[in-house]
């Protein structure tokens, strides 16, 4: 199989076959990053663009190291140097990066379908490092890679996301991509965050957050945003940490080599205790390691993989 | 100067209905009887509409012409001259323009500015409040004598409920109604779109059906109280309609319009991110839809309006929470809303009496067939098959999203004070 896909634009375009091929090249560039020598010539003389809209250290730095690796130019423009802050459209930006012949551009983007309108104007790839609440698939494959990772498959898996649903593009992507999976996605939340359909992307919502972990084989806790208390969403922190955070009392209802995962930063202390953060089963340091070679895999197919294989 | 219109089906409802001739004289009706009773004189201009269907001109009670302030997206002359190509004879344009209609002297440029055009007439609505800022109370009184169909703050609600009784008593005071931009800000919390599973999907920001309903509940409560003639713009939800219905039950004097996209499309036509589907109040779900074409049919929604609101590229062809909200909609109207008509929703007498005869009612104008009235009259070509295409438009906007669809029906030609002010080509 090759793989043909231009953009890597959401989880929801991504076939069965094409998410596994992605996630089985990842686990062979995980592989580079152990090596002394951390870099292959495969993507030398490739041109990629950082285009970040909005701030992210992690994600953009996880993207930078990835495409370092394979050898690729990197370049950057972020908010404050871009011509956005002049008035400039996106589509004018999106122009302007495509005549300096980039062959892919990384966004992100703080519109959902931001990624989607530029990758329609131009003619390099486009993948999408997160837009407004949509979609964030590179990180969802990453935590597909990191689930299968460790137990083996995905098919199956009951998995729980628990946290603001209505605002988290992670979420929406993981519930579509591991759905797609076989898995089985529970989530919960007080109902001011769930997004209402929401249930349409194949995912269960449970009442209770005990009700939701119960036999679960990964939990998944989504960051809360503090701002958004003054939006109504919760009444304190206090209150939704102990309603919704997980601790090991909550844990203990889940199967006994339960996951723990959460996209970060983490808030400790308000849906994630620091027993459970720092415990044996937090994978949350393995999804920023699975998060590098998930991204060379990314650029790979996308720029240089088997769209090119018989020039290679 | 006299113009003959030989053959035509006539369809005034509940006055005529069937094969007629007319004869226009001096700009009026002079005559209409049954076919071949008149006699042309020499410099008669005969016009065969045979197989056409001539109808009191069409009356759109919501446009917004965009000038002055906005003249890059469309001006009173390019919005009536599409405005007649769509067979409206007439159009009572929005006051939300730059300044805005809230005063005498705006009322009487863009009257002036309409008599210029010949094409259709304006109507303007003036602003309820000075600025539409919802604090204080327009000149509704000067602009009245001006010219003044109508007043509404359209584009925004009003927010307080004592402004907005004052406005009703006042206006009840002057006989003009009120039309209601319903909308609860609060509740739709700048979203972009309907609320719902499409929205989820999209993860673009919803409306819920509840902004809009809220609003309608509360001006129904506010038309028992003062008795005024209240009008919802743009009705969208089935809760509106509802609550509506059970209104006009209990003989409380309110109207509503809906527009035709509302009866047309819904949340999950969108395609992703076109901004030529995003409008104010957003495409609903199939159920609104459904319960739309029901208050058509019953009688609980009085008149088909546009909501024609032009943008520039430059406003749509951006990230979507990021575009302005609207759609044009003049010159595709009449053939949606035959659609309807071809699907056996409403008759032929129903559609006229939804765009002709009670949208001049709410304007408070007698737009009857009858000899001494303006000749206002449009001609309906019910065969006329074509794809919409935004490049043959006389607006000076394109934000469609029915561009390439299939329709059948058009304006053949439309005459306003006896002027032929477009035909078909
Ligand atoms: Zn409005
Ligand atoms: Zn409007």
């Amino acid at each position: 199989m090759r793989f043909t896909k231009k953009d890597i634009l959401d989880i929801q375009s991504l076939s069965k076959d094409e998410i596994s091929m992605i996630l089985d090249t990842a686990v062979g560039m995980k592989e580079i990053s152990e090596r002394p020598v951390k870099k292959v010539p495969t993507l030398r003389g490739k041109t990629i663009v950082m285009f970040f809209q909005e701030p992210s250290t992690r994600t953009k730095l996880s993207f930078e190291l990835a495409a370092k690796r394979l050898s690729a130019d990197t370049v950057s423009i972020s908010k404050s140097t871009s011509s956005i802050v002049k008035g400039e459209t996106l589509i004018d930006t999106a122009k302007n990066l495509e005549a300096m012949r980039p062959d892919v551009i990384v966004m992100r983007h703080s519109s959902s379908g931001a990624a989607y309108q530029v990758s329609k104007r131009v003619g390099c790839s486009v993948i999408n490092a997160g837009d407004g609440t949509h979609a964030h698939p590179s990180q969802a494959l990453l935590d597909m890679m990191s689930i299968r990772e460790a137990k083996g498959k995905l098919e199956g898996l009951k998995v729980s996301i628990i946290g603001d649903i209505s605002h988290s593009r992670v979420a929406r992507s993981d519930i579509i991509g591991l759905t797609r999976m076989g898995a089985r996605v529970s989530i919960c939340a007080p109902d001011t965050m769930i997004p209402v359909g929401i249930e349409n992307l194949g995912c269960r919502v449970e009442k209770t957050m005990e009700s939701c972990v119960t036999d679960a084989d990964v939990v998944m806790m989504l960051r809360i945003q503090k701002e958004r208390m003054g939006n109504l969403l919760f009444p304190t922190e206090r209150e939704y940490a102990g309603l919704y955070g997980l601790n090991n009392r909550r844990l203990g209802l889940a199967k006994d080599n339960v996951l723990v995962m959460h996209p970060g930063p983490m808030n400790r202390g308000v849906e994630i205790s620091s027993e459970v953060a720092d415990s044996g089963c937090s994978m949350i340091l393995d999804q920023v390691t699975n998060g590098v070679a998930l991204r060379m895999a990314l650029f790979y197919l996308v720029a240089g993989g088997s769209r090119h294989a018989d020039t290679d | 100067m006299q113009i003959l219109i030989k053959g035509a089906q006539v369809i005034d409802p509940g006055r005529i209905d069937g094969v007629k001739d007319i004869l226009i004289k001096d700009g009026k009706f002079a005559q209409i009887e049954e076919p071949d009773q008149i006699k042309p004189e020499s410099d008669t201009q005969v016009i065969d509409a045979e197989g056409l269907i001539a109808v009191p001109g069409l009356i759109d009670v919501h446009v917004h012409l965009r000038e002055p302030g906005h003249e890059y997206k469309e001006t009173i002359e390019s919005g009536l001259k599409a405005a007649a190509a769509g067979g409206f004879t007439a159009v009572c344009c929005m006051p939300n323009t730059k300044p805005v209609n809230d005063n005498a002297q705006v009322t009487s440029f863009i009257i002036e500015q309409g008599r210029k055009a010949c094409a259709a007439r304006v109507y303007p609505a003036g602003a309820i409040s000075v600025g539409s800022s919802g604090t204080a109370l327009a000149e509704i009184g000067d602009m009245k004598q001006a010219g003044i169909k109508a007043v509404t703050d359209d584009g925004l609600p009003v927010s307080s409920s004592q402004l907005m009784r004052r406005a009703m008593e006042y206006c009840k005071t002057m006989d003009i109604p009120i039309l209601v931009h319903a909308e609860d800000k609060d509740l739709a919390n700048n979203g972009s779109m309907n609320e719902g599973p499409k929205a989820t999907a999209l993860g673009l920001r919803g409306i819920p059906n509840a902004s809009e309903s809220v609003m309608v509940c509360r001006d129904i409560a506010m038309a028992e109280l003062t008795g005024a003639r209240v009008h919802f713009c743009h009705m969208s939800t089935a809760q509106s309609i509802d609550a509506i219905r059970q209104a006009k039950r209990k003989g409380i004097p309110v109207t509503c319009e809906t527009a035709p996209h509302y009866f047309t499309l819904t949340d999950e036509d969108i395609p992703p991110y076109d901004t030529n589907f995003k409008m104010n109040p957003p495409l609903r779900s199939e159920i609104d839809r459904q319960a739309i074409i029901e208050g058509l049919k019953d009688g609980t929604i009085d008149m088909i309006a546009t909501d024609h609101a032009p943008h520039n590229i430059d406003e749509k062809d951006v990230e979507f929470d990021r575009a302005a909200f609207g759609i044009i909609g003049l010159e595709t109207a009449l053939p949606l809303a035959l659609e309807l008509v071809g699907r056996g929703h409403i008759t032929m007498e129903e559609l006229v009496e939804k765009m002709a005869k009670a949208p001049a009612e709410l304007m408070g104008i007698n737009n009857d067939l009858v000899s001494g009235n303006p000749a206002d009259l449009t001609l309906i070509d019910p065969d006329y098959e074509f794809i919409v295409d935004p490049d043959t438009f006389i607006s000076k906007s394109r934000n469609t999203p029915f561009a390439g669809r299939q329709v059948k029906g058009r304006a053949a030609m439309t005459f306003g004070n006896g002027i032929r002010v477009y035909e078909a080509k």
